[in-house]
């Protein structure tokens, strides 16, 4: 159930993590690890835990039980502050973004760079463009500009920029490429594959099983509150991945990794 | 190992889609912050106005069509006289709708302001009145104290419980005329005595003075925008071109100058009356206050953000109960400002105030100006312009010899083309 790892610490890692509200029973005994400079996908069916899993990592929601580990220090993750403390920040689904605010406004809301009482205006749009710059977000014309005048994938690519603009060494992204078209959803993906290849690390969650092979390195998948597999993602393939999702477990799983061996 | 099939073309879509993109921005950048000359910046300016982000253009072009009826039906509108008085007019419903637009950013809206300025000004009559003889600027103190005080209560109500702001404001609209009656009696008056109270609305600066303020605030603010402007060329950021600074700090020499002369005409009758008055220059400064504010504060950034996308900005970690609650209380504060002035003009306040027609106003006021009634977008000078122009159609409408029938009946057209005007330009950035 474990990845044969490399080695060195993981970014984060969970021991025995459970969540219920109430009756229901939302996560049992999740046990998972990230690394830096890795791409790792969250997969599952509707209902598998998903959201609640991100919530959990990102200070939402708190376990009942278990264990978070942030470079190899227990930790406790109780709000988004203390998350982005820690350096975990997260890119939603809705595109958390001000349609009416511009790009650098987006970028550094709640967190406003100040001299005596003014905004400082120009450290801001500086520091903006330089990370835009880094993740190669050319096609903006301005960062000035309304992000309600600009495409799905330039929306979402800010939201992902705002994420990395602080120290940040995780970034959870959930369904990043769902309402997108197929160059925005290109544009997204090759940010994503930038983002990690700068050493942080990227937790997706998506639906999308041709994103996620395209772009992760491991995949976790959750089936019922469970994780049923956490492996490379070349250990997988696609009917696999459908198997387990769906069913929380694949005949097929031996088989392919046999075939792999052979290749090898 | 699932390398997809990558269906049709992305290049193409990518192309198109990046030129939609390309186009659209072009419309949503302000001018000054994409050209790199003159006459570029003004295409650009030209560029906007016909994509619906037109600021206050309509409200300034209305401003203009107003004058040149009324002048054209009455050639005593656009003396010197008559355009001061207007000034002075227009002053209450700005502070009003100065007011207003703090909440209206929010998406919320205070429909209590009418009546919250009439407590502001009851407070203040009483306590430099004779019975309890407060020096002027205490009392005026004290008003404004008050007024603070409810917007802070009606605000945490609003936030703190989770009631919608048209609820708990109307509730506050009826309780505190409820309050003010209480106070006058039936038909009751507080006659204001204290000269500089009084002031306020009725006195004027000098000439000099007049000029000398005039000049120290130009000053000011061109130094302001040519600081800024050259600290964005040094650090390579996209900046206007020097030309472009300069024409922007002679338009305001110019537009003060303007000003300053019309005030300074004799507008007497008998004896002679010159000189910008005391109320113009506080909603000025008022208008200058809650303009950085709203532009250059973090406060104010939040403010935006919140009518925006309140989750989004939730989630930024904006304390939405906290900021929502300071920006009913400033709504309250500037509405107690009006109060005040408005007592001031009449040298007295009574039970003859009607909050509920003011804070219609307030409303119209600031939504003729640019602010949007979905929240988001509203600036400080949209409530000094659209109350400019109620008072315009009011004093025009006046001279003319309409009555209140009538005058009403103007003002709600001109408040329904502002609010078309609003939502058209709304549903055209939706669509893009």
């Amino acid at each position: 159930m474990t990845s044969s790892g490399n080695g060195a610490e993981p970014l984060l890692r969970l021991k025995g993590v459970s969540k219920n509200f109430g009756p229901v029973q939302a996560l049992t005994d999740v046990d998972l690890e990230v690394r830096s400079g890795e791409v790792t996908a969250l997969i599952g069916d509707n209902g598998a835990g998903k959201s609640v899993l991100i919530k959990t990592i990102s200070g939402i929601h708190a376990p009942e039980r278990g264990e978070i580990l942030w470079e190899g220090r227990p930790v406790k993750i109780r709000t988004p502050r203390e998350a982005a403390a820690l350096g975990i920040e997260t890119v939603y689904q809705d595109l958390a973004l001000c349609n009416n605010l511009d790009i650098v406004q987006n970028m550094f809301l709640g967190r406003e760079r100040e001299n005596a009482f003014f905004l400082d205006e120009e450290s801001m749009e500086k520091a903006a463009q330089e990370t835009l710059a880094s993740l190669a977000v050319t096609t903006v014309r301005s960062i000035r500009q309304p992000v309600a005048s600009l495409s799905g994938g330039q929306r979402q690519s800010v939201a992902i920029a705002k994420a990395v603009l602080w120290d940040t060494k995780l970034v959870i992204m959930d369904e990043p490429t769902a309402a997108l078209g197929v160059a925005q959803t290109r544009m997204v993906l090759d940010l994503t594959r930038r983002l990690v290849e700068q050493g942080h690390a990227a937790l997706i969650v998506s639906h999308n099983m041709n994103d996620v092979f395209e772009v992760a390195d491991r995949i976790i998948v959750l089936y019922l509150g469970r994780v049923v597999a956490l492996r490379p993602a070349k250990e997988l393939d696609r009917q696999i991945a459908v198997d387990l999702m769906t069913t929380g477990a694949s005949d097929r799983i031996n088989e392919h990794q046999a075939q792999q061996g052979e290749g090898d | 190992m699932a390398k997809v099939d990558e269906p049709i073309t992305p290049a193409e879509e990518e192309v198109a889609q990046t030129e939609i993109a390309a186009r659209q921005a072009e419309l949503a950048v302000p001018a000054e912050l994409t050209a790199g000359s003159v006459g570029e910046y003004f295409r650009s300016g030209i560029a906007r106005v016909k994509a619906g982000e037109s600021g206050v253009l309509p409200v300034v072009a209305g401003l203009i069509l107003i004058s040149i009826l009324f002048q054209s039906l009455d050639s005593k509108f656009l003396t010197a006289g008559n355009l001061v008085n207007l000034l002075v007019q227009a002053a209450v419903f700005s502070l009003l709708a100065m007011g207003e637009v703090f909440v209206l950013v929010l998406g919320e809206i205070d429909l209590s302001v009418g009546y919250v300025a009439a407590i502001g000004a009851v407070t203040m009559a009483d306590l430099a009145g004779p019975a309890h003889d407060w020096p002027w600027w205490s009392a005026i103190t004290a008003a404004l104290l008050i007024c603070a005080g409810i917007g802070l209560l009606q605000g945490s109500i609003i936030t703190i419980v989770g009631l919608p702001s048209f609820v708990v404001t109307l509730a506050g609209l009826l309780f505190w005329q409820g309050v003010l009656l209480k106070i006058l009696g039936n038909g009751g008056t507080i006659p204001i005595n204290d000269a500089q109270i009084n002031d306020i609305a009725s006195a004027n600066l000098s000439p000099l003075a007049g000029w000398i303020v005039m000049l120290v605030l130009v000053a000011l603010f061109g130094a302001m925008l040519w600081r800024r402007d050259s600290k964005r060329r040094k650090a390579g950021l996209v900046a206007p071109p020097p030309t472009i600074t300069l024409l922007k700090i002679g338009g305001a020499l110019v537009g003060g100058i303007a000003l300053v002369l019309l005030c300074n005409t004799d507008r007497g009758i008998i004896v002679p009356i010159q000189g910008v008055p005391y109320v113009v220059l506080l909603v000025v400064g008022v208008l200058v206050l809650w303009t950085i504010l709203l532009g250059r504060t973090r406060l104010g950034r939040y403010f935006y953000a919140i009518g925006g996308n309140a989750e989004a900005a939730r989630r930024a970690g904006v304390n939405l109960i906290k900021i929502r609650t300071i920006a009913f209380l400033l709504c309250s504060l500037t509405a107690g400002i009006a109060g005040i002035v408005y007592a001031s003009r009449l040298r007295s306040i009574s039970t003859s105030i009607d909050g509920g027609t003011l804070v219609l106003y307030a409303v119209a006021a600031a939504v003729i100006g640019g602010t949007s009634l979905f929240g988001g977008r509203g600036k400080a000078i949209h409530g000094v312009l659209g109350g400019i122009v109620i008072a315009a159609i009011d004093n025009g409408m006046g001279l003319m010899g309409f009555t209140a029938a009538s005058k009403y009946m103007v003002t709600a057209l001109v408040l329904l083309a502002a609010v078309t005007i609003d939502a058209l330009s709304r549903r055209g950035r939706v669509a893009t």
